[in-house]
């Protein structure tokens, strides 16, 4: 029943490492770069959802506009960095890139400490009530069905655009081969810049998500998740949709399981255990893409 | 149709072309030979947007290609099938060819344009559904081809398409190709297989160390003394 019980609590937080590792893969997929400012995507993202729910109260319907407003915010604000921060060194040598992704995070982590209306201190995020189910003597909270709710809705979303939609398929084809892309006169500016929004407003409902489910907000409240997304990214295989997918819930579920058998102290330690493991073992990760050339 | 003036291209400090002017006309099959590292591939990507020249002019219907972006040449009709066919390996045969009618806002012609590159291609037919990576070779420059098509290009631009295919496949290829010019696209194509090359084609330009040194008649560089030595394994 623990092993249960805990499984369940992975899968919820795991849903959100899957929610920001997205934005990390689907990046990286189409211009290779470890885009390292995306968990603070998920602190402003928190932010904007911590602004309407104050001025709202919490009621389904403000969380539908908490989740709207934050992603919007977050997908134009990932067009933004995109095109003053990365488009300038598209060509550059990609540590140029990762250096400047890294300079982005610092500056809106610093940055957001001395905005009036954030500020350097952590502020209580307004959640519901949470009522507690128990079935057949495993407890599941409001939070834990909201966050895997809207994780999976998000995730199927995504799919459909990724493959169903003209856009989708431009962004696979740039993904795999940005010249030919170019050669077929698909607008790959468009499609990077649709690439950062998607990832953003990904990030920005992971943001709202981990609020929910740890209710508060502060500028350096994205560092972890967002490292953490990032090993489910490289686990899963950096460049792979259903890599990032499988990759946050396999994190979620070991930090769970590791806090609840073997000790809370020791969950972070195995969150980046695992990247270590699968850098020596399996590089590539578990979709890791195959770059068999044909003759 | 495609006028190329004098264009001076560089890959950092070196230079890769070195004034290189030819034209293309409406109709024809005009190819360019050379030996590996002449300029062949380099002309190809600047005349499709892919590199700009220092210096030189690119006309295509009479307007500049240099002002116009890549979705706006393909728009116009010319459409680059890369070396080394660079399809789309992770997504299906048919989404290849929806990449390939990207630019085409028509979409109600669409569906008869599928059928005219199935009919050209049947295996590409059968294999619809499958994912491009798991095609062979010649079926993948099938597919390649296949997805310029969908632009319906006036002038179509081919990069070595006889490269790394068995021999059976090259003829086909070929063939295709003449096939292609009957129905009305003019073809620019580079090759390495001079042989093949200069036996479609109707005129031709040697190009060597990123200039043009020869120029005419397809048949009669392939008769001359000259081109045989260098590149027809003649004597």
């Amino acid at each position: 029943m623990e092993f249960i019980q805990q499984m369940i609590n992975g899968i919820s937080l795991g849903s959100i490492y899957a929610l920001l590792a997205l934005g990390y893969t689907m990046v990286y997929g189409i211009v290779k770069l470890l885009n390292f400012a995306h968990g603070d995507i998920l602190m402003l993202g928190a932010y904007a959802g911590f602004f309407i729910l104050t001025f709202m109260g919490v009621t389904p319907a403000s969380m539908l506009v908490a989740f709207i407003f934050s992603m919007t915010i977050c997908a134009i604000l990932g067009i933004v960095i995109e095109r003053t921060c990365y488009k300038p060194l598209r060509t550059s040598p990609r540590i140029a890139a990762l250096i400047t992704a890294i300079g982005v995070s610092t500056l809106i982590e610093n940055g957001a400490r001395v905005i009036p209306f954030m500020g350097p201190n952590p502020k209580q995020f307004p959640t519901f009530t949470s009522i507690n189910y128990d079935v057949f003597g495993i407890n599941i909270s409001m939070v834990q069905i909201v966050v895997l709710g809207v994780s999976i809705i998000l995730m199927v979303l995504l799919n459909y655009i990724v493959n169903g939609t003209k856009m989708g398929k431009s962004m696979r084809a740039t993904s795999y081969d940005m010249d030919a892309a170019f050669l077929m006169g698909i607008n790959v500016n468009k499609v990077i810049s649709f690439t950062f929004a998607i990832g953003a407003a990904l990030g920005a409902a992971g943001g709202i998500l981990y609020a929910t489910a740890y209710p508060q907000v502060q500028p350096y409240m994205g560092l972890m998740p967002g490292l953490k997304a990032f090993v489910a990214a490289v686990l899963g295989g950096i460049g792979s949709i259903p890599g990032a997918m499988l990759g946050g819930f396999i994190l979620g579920v070991a930090e769970t399981l590791t806090k609840g058998f073997i000790s809370s102290k020791l969950a972070d330690g195995v969150a980046f255990g695992i990247l270590i493991l699968i850098l020596v073992v399996k590089p590539a990760g578990l979709f890791g893409k195959n770059t068999n050339e044909k003759v | 149709m495609l006028k190329v003036d004098e264009i001076n291209v560089f890959y950092g400090t070196i230079q890769a072309l070195r004034g290189i002017s030819f034209e293309v006309n409406e109709g024809e099959i005009v190819t360019l030979i050379g030996a590996n590292g002449a300029g062949k591939t380099t002309t190809l990507r600047t005349i499709s947007g892919l590199m700009r020249p220092k210096t030189g002019s690119i006309s295509f219907l009479g307007q500049n290609l240099l002002k116009c972006d890549a979705s706006r040449i393909v728009e116009m009709g010319l459409c680059h099938v890369p070396e080394g066919r660079r399809i789309f390996a992770n997504l299906t045969v048919m989404e290849n060819l929806e990449m390939g009618a990207y630019t085409r806002k028509d979409t109600k012609n669409l569906k008869a344009d599928y059928d005219i590159v199935f009919h050209r291609f049947p295996r590409l037919k059968e294999r619809i559904k499958q994912i491009g990576g798991t095609l062979s070779g010649g079926e993948q420059q099938m597919l390649a081809m296949g997805r310029a098509l969908m632009a319906r290009p006036k002038l179509l631009v081919l990069d070595e398409p006889s490269m790394g295919l068995a021999p059976l496949f090259v003829s086909e290829i070929f063939s295709i190709i003449k096939d292609i010019n009957k129905a009305g696209t003019t073809v620019l194509l580079v090759e390495q297989n001079a042989n093949m090359a200069l036996s479609i084609a109707n005129r031709a330009y040697v190009i060597e160390t990123g200039r043009i040194s020869l120029s005419g008649d397809a048949k009669e560089l392939a008769a001359s003394s000259e081109v045989r030595k260098a590149y027809l394994g003649g004597k």
